[in-house]
């Protein structure tokens, strides 16, 4: 098996071609190239236990709308798994760059308004809509400069997470 | 003793009040609205009566229904908890009307402290020292100029039935006092339907410290320590612990007595807190008076090794309490930990949401109340404090290290928590000092996040980075169909594994 892994913990990522075998005991595991002494056990789910040349560690996978991360003690990880040889991968790899942008609702919610219209432009970390949960209200944020394509919120109505509140392109 | 009791309350401390009730072989009954079915203290209590929909007003908040379920299940007493109903003198009258205990202080009592401006005035009567300022509502921005050029700026304006910071002004200057005034009025009216306002003088960065006392109906009142609970933001407290790193047993002694002096000023019954503001020479002064059990009591109950449920329970019932204040005695440091549903990365907005994998530290020195369990979605309508971590110790030190150790092994996944927020206070070389004060946790936060992934035990970032990417794959190798791996698309929906691709990949395993 092998991997494209993008692995970021704060601004920009990091990919490594990761390939795993299946070996006679064990796994044989390649990090970009090199060689990596690794046991690793799934002792519940979500929870992985690694050994890594002696050394323990274990992992906590978490999966938040579209995002993945991976948990090192208080650090976490934001992790994209690809398969290089997926034309999908490729393809969703390019759009991510360049084309449209899904805002998600990242937290169950209730609308509360819009702050821009459909087409106009927007800043990177503009705000785009107001989503209040427990009594306090959050500003959902462009990712990207552009123009806002799709706003498929409205005020009053409830959200959930992975929602997608607008579209900007 | 009763036989039976209704909790009107949720979360952890519906299912702390369930379990003390267990232990004392009380049957419980709860009280869910729509979006509580499945919440813990539903499934930890022995009958269940559902109250209305989501929002508390139309639920939690309910007398009626509340007194309706308690007359068709039999349950003799209700124990309100905190927040809802529990500072409510009229549900407590209500309760009376019902024939049905209510586990709290009189609805007299009640509202003797409900009104902060009549707290105040039965205070100076009793002698108790309280901030300067005036007793009374103010009648004009006129007499508040007065009363500020006296006891001197800065000056803080609070509403008589405020809390939580509502009709509530910092004033520096006599400028700017006649809007304050005006608009903390306006602020009251629309927020309690009463525009009384009073002014007192603001101290510079106080210490909030708290003194619990306990009342029985024979006459009988004791305090039992202090908590340090300076640790706030927004007015919420954060950490609490007991003892107060600055509070020497002379203080501690002299503090429980003008506490137990303000219960029976107020002929006061059951579990009570009395909060104090204490300047930085270590003057304190009656802040209020809190007629209900508080979030924080298990670092009193660990120091002072009574149960206060239980002891809240058996007052009720009529019982005597069986120490005196000369039986009491301190002994070791507790430090609690309020785990919200917070986002730490986004100003800790409440984050609400599925918990999709919850691991709960345990172990010596560690007590952990909770309402949370794995795979409960936490509702977006109600406070988000999910649990409670207290740890304990022979001293200061040794309960913070174990806390920092239990911090450590606590993980929630799904939603955001604000674990990371306490690793970050216990390690801080003044919160170690015990160089607390209401203005603490607002400057560690305006420090930044920088030396939050800079913990000295954690290994380097970028071996761990390493590590991240081959768990990654590993997680993938060995748990294929589970979200996250190759199979699941951008949607995060997971798209079902195609039996011709698995063949084909480990067939080109070999």
């Amino acid at each position: 098996m092998v991997y494209e892994v993008i692995v970021s913990c704060g601004a920009g990522g990091k990919s490594h071609r990761l390939e795993i075998e299946k070996a006679t005991s064990g796994w044989e595991c390649r990090l970009d190239g090199q060689p990596v002494n690794v046991d690793a056990v799934i002792t519940r789910r979500d929870v992985l236990s690694l050994l890594v040349y002696g050394h323990v560690y274990e992992i906590k996978r978490e999966q938040i709308a579209t995002d993945l991360h991976m948990w090192a003690g208080t650090t976490c990880f934001a992790v994209e798994l690809r398969d290089p040889r997926s034309l999908r991968s490729r393809n969703l790899a390019a759009g991510d760059e360049k084309g449209p942008r899904k805002i998600f609702a990242p937290m169950p919610g209730r609308i509360v308004r819009l702050l821009v219209a459909e087409n106009s432009d927007v800043e990177a970390g503009q705000g785009i809509v107001v989503v209040e949960a427990m009594k306090m209200q959050n500003e959902i944020k462009s990712p990207k400069k552009g123009i806002v394509k799709r706003i498929s919120a409205t005020p009053g109505a409830a959200v959930n997470p992975g929602d997608v509140l607008a579209i900007v392109e | 003793m009763f036989k039976k009791i209704l909790i009107a309350n949720r979360g952890e401390i519906a299912v702390r009040i369930i379990a003390a009730c267990r232990e004392m072989g009380i049957a419980t009954v709860a009280v869910y609205s729509d979006v509580d079915r499945a919440a813990l203290h539903v499934r930890k209590s022995d009958e269940a009566y559902s109250i209305g929909p989501a929002p508390a007003a139309e639920s939690y908040l309910r007398m009626d229904k509340i007194l309706d379920v308690a007359k068709r299940s039999g349950a003799e007493a209700i124990h309100p908890g905190y927040g809802f109903l529990s500072e409510n003198a009229k549900f407590a009258q209500a309760c009376a009307d019902a024939g049905v205990k209510f586990i709290g202080p009189t609805p007299h009592s009640m509202e003797m402290m409900g009104s902060k401006t009549r707290a105040r005035q039965e205070m100076e009567k009793a002698g108790v020292p309280v901030v300067p300022g005036t007793s009374r509502g103010l009648v004009s921005p006129e007499e508040g100029e007065e009363v500020a050029a006296r006891i001197g700026y800065p000056v803080m304006l609070k509403a008589a039935a405020g809390g939580g910071g509502k009709g509530m002004r910092l004033v520096h200057s006599r400028e700017e006092l006649r809007s304050a005034v005006e608009s903390a009025q306006s602020e009251a009216q629309r927020s309690f339907g009463e525009s009384e306002v009073y002014i007192e003088k603001a101290l510079v960065n106080p210490r909030h410290i708290e003194m619990q006392v306990l009342a029985d109906e024979h006459g009988n009142t004791v305090w039992l320590g202090e908590r340090e609970c300076s640790i706030q933001r927004r007015h919420q407290k954060v950490l609490e612990e007991a003892p107060s790193p600055i509070v020497d047993p002379d203080m501690r002694r002299r503090m429980g007595e003008v506490a137990v002096k303000v219960a029976q000023a107020a002929n006061y019954t059951n579990a009570g807190t009395v909060e104090f503001l204490v300047d930085q020479q270590k003057n304190f002064y009656f802040l209020e008076m809190n007629t209900r059990v508080q979030v924080e009591h298990p670092v009193t109950e660990l120091t002072a090794g009574l149960d206060l449920v239980h002891l809240q329970i058996r007052i009720a019932a009529g019982e005597k309490l069986l120490f005196a204040q000369s039986d009491v005695e301190m002994r070791g440091h507790a430090i609690e930990c309020r785990i919200y549903a917070e986002d730490p990365d986004n100003n800790y907005f409440p984050s609400p949401g599925k918990i999709t994998l919850l691991l709960e530290p345990s172990g010596p020195g560690i007590r952990r109340d909770s309402g949370m369990y794995e795979g409960w979605n936490v509702p977006m309508d109600y406070d988000p404090l999910l649990a409670k971590l207290i740890g304990y110790g022979a001293d200061r030190e040794q309960a913070i290290m174990r806390l920092q150790r239990a911090l450590g092994e606590y993980f929630v996944a799904g939603i955001k928590t604000n674990i990371s927020l306490f690793q970050r206070i216990l390690r801080d070389a003044d919160f170690q000092e015990g160089k607390l004060d209401t203005g603490y946790l607002d400057r560690l936060l305006a420090k930044g996040n920088q030396d939050v992934t800079s913990a000295a035990a954690e290994p380097q970032i970028e071996e761990l980075e390493t590590i991240a990417a081959i768990a990654a794959g590993m997680f993938a190798v060995l748990d294929p169909t589970s979200p996250g791996s190759k199979n699941a698309d951008t949607t995060g929906q997971v798209s079902a594994p195609s039996n011709w691709k698995q063949k084909g990949r480990s067939d080109g395993l070999h």
